[in-house]
């Protein structure tokens, strides 16, 4: 076999440039919306009412126990629908795949990172809470100032955990014929028939990132043990 | 300024307070003690509504604890609460754990809160550890903190649940000075706590609970002199405790 990485070093602009800029686009819209949103089902599923608790518990459950590819498909097909509902217009909404795909990645992944938030409160020691609210705070203050910054330090290992699973996740977006950093790579690859070359490329940048990001959860943990 | 009218609570079949009536006067210290389980706790919860009950009322400086229209954030910020275990806000410097009810309940301005939250630290003689966070100073430490959180919100009464329980024996009394110079400046206190030396010192009268209900309420000297007239189980609990 003849390998030929002038084909690589050429196709480096567009794979980062277009590529990898949507891949963390994606990666980094997805993980905040998505950390908000899953923190805020994360504290409906502890409520004691049960008219909170067993939607989000409902909501949560499911997502997770569909494959995300379904998820982006399904997704990609009724938001229009679900859009002209929402909205009252009497034509479907063509959101088009983007926005499709930030939307469907951010409620998928809430319901991941409502898990994580739901045991990083749960580690909060009750008295916390007690103390908080007998300073004269209320209780969504007590939460947000008190609770939450403590359950995000605490789980900040498992959060990063879950966001590079995202990182590598976004790919299925060929799915939707949306360019990603791997997309990019298997674009320019067939065009030059330099299929091996980019793959081999793409697994590396792929393994460098991950494996330096697994290396900041080993730090976290070891200094969320020391916090403690 | 505190009254208990037949307070009950039940945790399902079980009863935690037993028509509990008893008062805290403006200015009077008083402590309440009893074995494990009595029910000290879940009483002095009650003024602040962390605890919430089934039957009577308690009132505090005229409102109704228990009465839903009752707004708790307010009546709770002038009430301090002093915990077993501290709870500061560990993420927290010791500085802003004295800011945030001042800021976020009472809403001073931050300069205002932090020229209060200082001079509280001075108060208890932490001033120098101001900038540090709660995990770096010892037990003794934490609970003065904890102790000047409280008074930052300016409270008309101190509520302390064995607040020098959890401490290493060597740290207990640089907690009770801070707490006898309170009381000496009247504040009015109702303090869970074993340490009969500070009841009998500090104390105008002493609660004892046992099995959810106020068995003795008295005034202190009577409580520790009138050994006679206390009852079979209040005269077997001060002599375990007396003991050591
Ligand atoms: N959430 C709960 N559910 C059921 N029982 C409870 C609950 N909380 C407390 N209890 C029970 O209520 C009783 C009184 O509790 P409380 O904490 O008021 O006692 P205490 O006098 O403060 O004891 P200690 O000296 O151990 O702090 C105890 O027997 C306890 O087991
Ligand atoms: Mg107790």
């Amino acid at each position: 076999m003849n390998f030929d990485f002038n084909a690589v070093i050429q196709a480096i602009p567009y794979l980062f440039g277009t590529g990898m800029t949507f891949t963390l686009t994606l990666t980094l819209a997805a993980a905040s919306m998505g950390l908000v949103l899953g923190t805020l089902l994360a504290v409906m599923r502890l409520s004691p009412y049960r008219l909170v608790s067993v939607p989000a518990g409902i909501y949560v459950n499911t997502l997770r126990s569909i494959p995300l590819l379904l998820v982006i498909f399904w997704f990609y097909f009724l938001m229009p629908y679900i859009g002209a509902w929402v909205t009252g217009a009497s034509r479907p909404i063509n959101i088009g795949a983007y926005k499709s795909a930030i939307i469907t990645f951010t409620l998928f992944e809430a319901a991941y990172f409502c898990e994580i938030m739901r045991a990083g409160i749960q580690s909060v020691s009750r008295g916390q809470m007690a103390a908080g609210l007998a300073i004269g705070l209320t209780y969504r203050q007590a939460m947000q100032s008190i609770i939450l910054p403590q359950a995000v330090r605490n789980m900040l290992p498992s959060l990063v955990t879950r966001v590079i699973i995202l990182f590598q996740d976004t790919s299925l977006v060929y799915v939707l014929s949306l360019t990603d950093f791997l997309g990019a790579g298997a674009k320019i690859g067939q065009r030059d028939g330099r299929l091996v070359e980019l793959y081999l490329f793409v697994a590396l940048v792929y393994w460098v990132i991950c494996f330096s990001a697994s290396r900041v959860v080993k730090f976290l943990e070891r200094r969320t043990r020391v916090a403690r | 300024m505190i009254e208990f009218n037949n307070v009950s609570k039940w945790y399902g079949e079980f009863q935690v307070l037993d028509n509990c009536t008893t008062h805290v006067s403006k200015g009077e210290v008083v402590v309440v003690c009893g074995p494990s389980g009595s029910g000290k706790s879940t009483l002095i919860k009650t003024v602040n509504a962390l605890e919430p009950f089934e039957k009577g009322t308690v009132w505090v400086n005229g409102i109704s604890v228990g009465d839903a229209k009752t707004d708790l954030p307010k009546l709770r910020a002038r009430a301090g609460m002093v915990f077993q275990h501290f709870e500061l806000f560990p993420h927290l410097s010791v500085t802003e754990n004295l800011c945030m009810g001042q800021i976020k309940v009472l809403k001073r301005n931050p300069e205002e809160a932090k020229a209060k939250a200082h001079a509280l630290l001075d108060r208890v003689g932490l001033l120098a550890h101001k900038d540090k966070h709660p995990g770096m100073l010892s037990g003794g430490q934490q609970q003065r903190v904890a102790i000047a959180r409280a008074l930052s919100m300016d409270p008309m009464v101190m509520l302390f649940d064995e607040p020098t329980s959890a401490l290493d024996p060597e740290m207990v009394n640089e907690v009770l000075d801070v707490m006898s110079d309170l009381a000496r400046e009247g504040m009015t206190m109702m303090v869970v706590t074993h340490e009969m030396g500070f009841a009998r010192r500090v104390a105008d009268r002493v609660i004892f609970m046992d099995g959810g209900k106020i068995i003795e309420d008295c005034a202190t000297s009577e409580f520790f002199d009138n050994a006679d007239a206390r009852s079979e189980r209040t005269r077997l609990f001060l002599s375990k405790i007396l003991q050591h």
